[in-house]
């Protein structure tokens, strides 16, 4: 079974982000693969020890991604493919769904798994619209993927509880937090993620129109800030002390 | 005339809150149908009409509850094209994406997500978005038609408009083909505790209460106060709790009067879901976490210690 992965280079949440003039974000800044990113990549990673086949990971982004690739690479994934196209900087979900969704197709891949939404857009937008670009079912939320045969099988995540979804390949699955443990990438996969392959496509290759954007940035503002409120040390009684007089005047108890 | 269109979820044979919510604001921004799709819909659109909806088009169709996203998608394409709106409204809930992504493909529009609030008129609209950690707002304008835009739950008040909706029934339109991924089973935990988005009094932990052990502090807290508990992002991806205690981005938008935060440092995927309440308290040991810049009080100190006293102190009080 060929699985594609796809991933994202993004700032380091532990990091300090900045904006660029342009309100987009500075790219210079420390940036790594999504944290979120690892999960689809262990859980493909386990899907292919089970059952063979080959693990592609897919990314957009700067020539700078590719470190992202490659540390999925040293994982244990086979091949990456980097779509990079100076047309694509500040692409919105759709467009960026559109080039994921060319460059999948190009490569025949029968699973798609993707993070439920990116650590920095939090859009969640990416994954069902490459699954409708694609012609495939969307199982979403996974936090626990069995592929039989040509039966794929999640326990999807939902506000109550969760729900047992089935479809037959191909199909979009993405993945939530608690579906495997990411792997770390052993000295000989970071030796071996040296010499695997990285093809770089362009809208061209792909044969994507960039087209007008589906949404733009008018402005930005800053966020309303609440007023400073009290910060008080405790001393073993004095934090107590305060927190029963606010909820008393905030006519909780 | 073009106009709004709200997608309406239907659980238990009820509007979601979202939807009346949805309703609410958009109301003042046009004027304003809603769909209801699946088992429920006919006696969840009396409601609707009821909170501003002046027609509700439905279908009571199990295939919507059977399947994922995919025959609600064919639904709202055929409906759309028939009846097109300028702007649709989903909720950003785990459902409301699904099918507002693939929708935002097959139309080719895109999707404004989880938008806090809504501007604008007929043929021009703007959504804010929480941006860069959520220390900004922007303003997000949608380019084609309709604007698909997903607003986070909590942001507007649900209010009656006294009205009534003409209910029109329309065709599933679900192809052969979207009949895939099948939900087969469903289970639903089932908590005595009170429903957290609905809760006055939330007290909600993080990595900061130090081991999974903890969570009976925060829990013992939220009880003796008849509140409900919550948790971050983090202590659910570790699996101390399970997700359905989960406020934030990915998780439950909380707008309770009083939110206690116990060891939760405060970043932007667990702010965007509580700050919204009313009074804020967070105790952290770290006088640098951001969580203090949003609390209205703020105790610095050892949580571990603080809760027990704190749950003692509000029982004393209450029998008194």
């Amino acid at each position: 079974m060929k699985i594609a992965v796809t991933v994202k280079q993004v700032p380091d949440p532990n990091g300090t982000p900045g904006l660029d003039s342009d309100n987009t974000l500075m790219r210079d800044r420390e940036v790594v693969l999504d944290p979120g990113d690892e999960y689809g990549i262990e859980e493909a990673l386990q899907l292919k020890e089970k059952s063979g086949g080959e693990v592609v990971l897919v990314s957009m982004g700067p020539d700078k991604a590719r470190d992202a690739i490659r540390k999925g690479l040293s994982m244990g994934a086979d091949r990456g493919v980097l779509i990079s196209d100076p047309q694509l900087a500040g692409a919105d979900a759709l467009l960026t769904a559109k080039a994921l969704a060319a460059a999948i197709r190009s490569e025949g891949a029968e699973l798609v798994i993707c993070a439920t939404e990116s650590y920095d857009g939090s859009t969640g937008m990416v994954p069902p619209m490459l699954a409708e670009l694609l012609g495939v079912p969307q199982l979403t939320f996974a936090k626990q993927v069995e592929v039989a045969g040509q039966q794929v099988t999640v326990h999807r995540q939902t506000e109550a509880g969760y729900q047992v979804l089935e479809a037959e390949l191909p199909a979009l699955v993405t993945v939530t937090a608690g579906i495997a443990e990411p792997r770390y990438a052993s000295l000989k996969g970071i030796m071996a993620a040296r010499s695997k392959e990285v093809k770089v496509m362009t809208l061209a290759d792909l044969q994507v129109e960039p087209g007008r954007p589906a949404e733009s940035v008018e402005s930005i503002e800053e966020a309303a800030a609440r007023a400073a409120g009290e910060i008080v040390e405790d001393d073993g009684s004095s934090g107590v002390e305060r927190i029963m007089a606010a909820l008393t005047a905030a006519k909780v108890i | 005339m073009a106009g709004i269109l709200v997608y309406a979820e239907v659980a238990d044979a009820r509007p979601a809150a979202i939807a009346l919510e949805l309703l609410s604001k958009a109301r003042e921004l046009g004027q304003v149908d809603a769909v209801a799709l699946g088992p429920g819909a006919r006696e969840a659109a009396a409601q609707l009409g009821a909170y501003g909806a002046r027609r509700v088009f439905l279908n009571d169709d199990p295939a919507f509850a059977e399947y994922l996203a995919e025959p609600a998608t064919d639904c709202m394409a055929a409906l759309i094209e028939r009846e097109p709106p300028d702007l649709i409204l989903f909720g950003f809930t785990s459902d409301g994406r699904e099918v507002a992504g693939r929708l935002g493909a097959r139309l080719d529009v895109g999707v404004i997500s989880n938008a806090l609030d809504i501007s604008g008129a007929s043929g021009s609209y703007e959504a804010q978005v929480p941006y860069f950690g959520g220390a900004r707002v922007a303003n997000y304008r949608a380019n084609n038609r309709p604007a698909i835009v997903l607003v986070r739950p909590k942001s507007f008040e649900a209010s009656e408009s006294g009205g009534q909706a003409q209910m029109v029934e329309i065709e599933a339109a679900i192809a052969e083909r979207s009949r895939r991924a099948r939900i087969s089973e469903r289970h639903d935990e089932v908590s005595d505790q009170v429903k957290l988005e609905d809760a006055r009094i939330v007290v909600a932990g993080g990595r900061g209460l130090g081991g999974p052990e903890n969570f009976a502090l925060v829990e013992g807290l939220a009880s003796a106060l008849g509140g409900a508990a919550g948790a971050t992002r983090a202590i659910v991806d570790a699996g101390w709790v399970p997700y359905s205690f989960q406020i934030g981005q990915t998780g439950k938008t909380v707008r309770p009067g009083v939110y206690i935060a116990a060891g939760i440092s405060g970043a932007m995927q667990h702010t965007v879901g509580m700050k919204g309440a009313k009074v804020i308290v967070a105790i952290n040991k770290d006088a640098h976490a951001p969580i203090l810049k949003l609390a209205d009080l703020g105790v610095v100190g050892d949580v571990t210690k603080i809760l027990p006293k704190l749950t003692e102190a509000v029982k004393a009080k209450r029998a008194s």
